[in-house]
């Protein structure tokens, strides 16, 4: 398979799937999906093309909240990013670990700083934060407030 | 037989990185295993939003003590993704040394860990021995042994000296016989074969499934390496084979550590020889709205930076992705069906970080001790030690 074979293969397969399919250089590709969309786009990527699972990046856009999925085809040397846009209010998304391992911990790490419900997940509970951490504070949200007035952190600038 | 609970960790900051194991076992064997983590979640990705692009490169060398220059390259490769600029060739040349001399140094601080913990004191001693020349070595090319501060988004900060080449040339061949001893003293001791072959094993498919990274799927068959399969520094200039091994177990993974340190040497050595002149900095003025991603192959695999813009002098948004993210899941495959005695080496053989390890005790599901950490590392030595007896 090359390159180009690729990129009309994904457009072709997952027609009704893509909202917008951004080929931004030669060794990135950036698709953006809807989110019912993504164990199907996921598997067919992690499965068929045999693909290795980067990592998930997900941040707040502000409007919404977003989760891209990186994954890598060695012998294309591309990164395929699947983008997904989640409702802000209640951001809940299909898990990807019971279709692969290597996405269990990621899950639970967006989970805990960005409060993403990931429905089907086997074990959805904190990785990083401290069982002190109140409950629905999310660290990575726009709109964080600082709750811990005694806490000692960097201020920066 | 009851079961009993044997927490491992959680708090010890003396090395890398604090985690917990809450090891399960039937009698001698292991049967459940869970891992916590985030003992020392420092929210550096939230620091670094506040941070200008220069400053970040500085926050994040501080993530890892002993991969300190493969969050940097990372994080300049993701910054450089977003402003589509290339690097000067001087300057990914100099990246390559400094990346390639933090591989060796990592690698034999494993190995000497490693030794420790199998009851070979004198490899430790040894190797650690080694370490030194390759920490001097970064010391005269960087001013730092650790820490190098050399990268920035676009090029390099400083650059290399040509008068210091003869003498870091003499230093990284300085150690060279010495490793090939070492090498032949590990790779054909029947002890360590007896002791390491066939533990701890991770399949290609529990690989493949956990994406694990660099030398942890490279034992076991799974021939993935960034500086193979991204053109990037001056890896693809230069002649060097990736090491793959099929077995998975523990002594595969050694394998691979041991002769990837062979072609580090030979990768710096190279670069400095063939060291083009120029330019080290394509100075990047702006960097535009945008996203990109940057990957380095780190000591222990993969680094992953992912990194947004919107046009200011921050990052709106700075994902960090190391390695042991990928590779520490796989113990649930590897230590499950191990004897407790094998369990050190084989949480050890991923490369995580040994201040848990030595944290061990064994308690009673009712809070009784049973081992120490103390215990548990004279358990696998001595477990060495029966073997030995034997042959």
């Amino acid at each position: 398979m090359t390159r180009e074979e690729l990129v009309s293969d994904l457009k072709e397969r997952f027609k009704s799937d893509i909202i917008d399919f951004y080929d931004r250089s030669p060794t990135r590709i950036y698709i953006e999906i809807k989110p019912e969309s993504l164990v199907k786009v996921a598997s067919y990527i992690f499965k068929d093309l045999k693909a290795r699972f980067n990592i998930a990046s997900a941040l707040d856009a502000k409007t919404h909240i977003e989760i891209l999925y990186h994954f890598t085809l060695e012998y294309l040397r591309v990164l395929v990013s699947l983008r997904v846009k989640l409702n802000r209010d209640r951001p809940k998304i299909d898990s990807l670990a019971p279709v692969f391992k290597g996405a269990n911990w990621i899950e639970r790490e967006m989970n805990e700083l960005l409060g993403i419900d990931f429905t089907g997940h086997p074990n959805l509970k904190r990785l990083l934060l401290p069982e002190s951490w109140p409950e629905g504070v999310y660290p990575l949200r726009a709109d964080y407030k600082e709750w811990d007035k005694n806490a000692v952190r960097d201020r920066g600038v | 037989m009851a079961r009993s609970v044997i927490p491992i960790g959680p708090y010890h900051p003396l090395q890398e990185e604090p985690e917990y194991f809450k090891l399960t076992v039937d009698g001698e064997k292991v049967v459940d295993i869970e891992v916590n983590i985030g003992y020392n979640h420092r929210g550096i990705e939230k620091i670094s939003e506040l941070k200008s692009f220069d400053q970040v490169t500085f926050v994040i060398e501080r993530i890892c003590g002993i991969c300190s220059t493969s969050h940097p390259y990372a994080y300049t490769r993701a910054v450089e993704d977003i402003a589509q600029v290339e690097v000067p060739e001087r300057a990914k040349y100099i990246r390559t040394i400094i990346a390639e001399g933090e591989r060796i140094h990592s690698h034999l601080l494993w190995l000497g860990l490693a030794g420790h913990f199998l009851g070979y004191n004198t490899i430790y001693m040894w190797v650690w021995k080694l370490r030194e020349e390759i920490l001097d070595v970064m010391e005269i090319l960087s001013g730092n042994r650790n820490h190098y501060a050399m990268f920035k988004p676009g090029g390099v900060r400083r650059d290399l000296n040509p008068d210091d080449f003869p003498l870091v040339l003499k230093k990284i061949d300085s150690i060279v016989p010495t490793l090939d001893r070492l090498k032949k003293a590990i790779l054909d001791d029947p002890v360590l074969h007896a002791r390491l072959k066939g533990i701890g094993i991770l399949t290609k498919e529990d690989a493949l499934d956990y994406s694990a990274l660099g030398p942890t799927a490279r034992a076991s068959g799974v021939a993935k390496d960034v500086r193979k399969d991204v053109s990037y520094g001056a890896y693809d200039q230069i002649d060097w084979d990736m090491i793959v091994t099929e077995n998975g177990d523990v002594f595969d993974k050694v394998v691979v550590r041991v002769l990837e340190t062979y072609e580090s040497i030979k990768i710096v050595k190279e670069c400095l020889k063939n060291l083009p002149p120029g330019e080290i900095d394509c100075r990047i003025k702006d960097i535009p709205p945008g996203e990109g991603i940057g990957t380095h192959e780190a000591p222990r695999g993969e680094t992953f930076h992912y990194v947004r813009s919107d046009g200011t002098n921050r990052p709106v948004r700075h994902k960090v992705r190391a390695p042991t993210f990928m590779n520490l899941p796989t113990c649930h495959s590897t230590v499950i069906g191990c004897d407790i005695a094998d369990a050190t080496i084989i949480l050890a053989s991923i490369d995580p970080c040994y201040c848990c390890t030595e944290r061990m005790t064994v308690v009673t599901p009712d809070g009784k001790q049973l081992y120490t950490g103390k215990d548990l590392v004279r358990l696998s030595q001595e477990k060495t030690k029966k073997l030995k007896r034997m042959l």
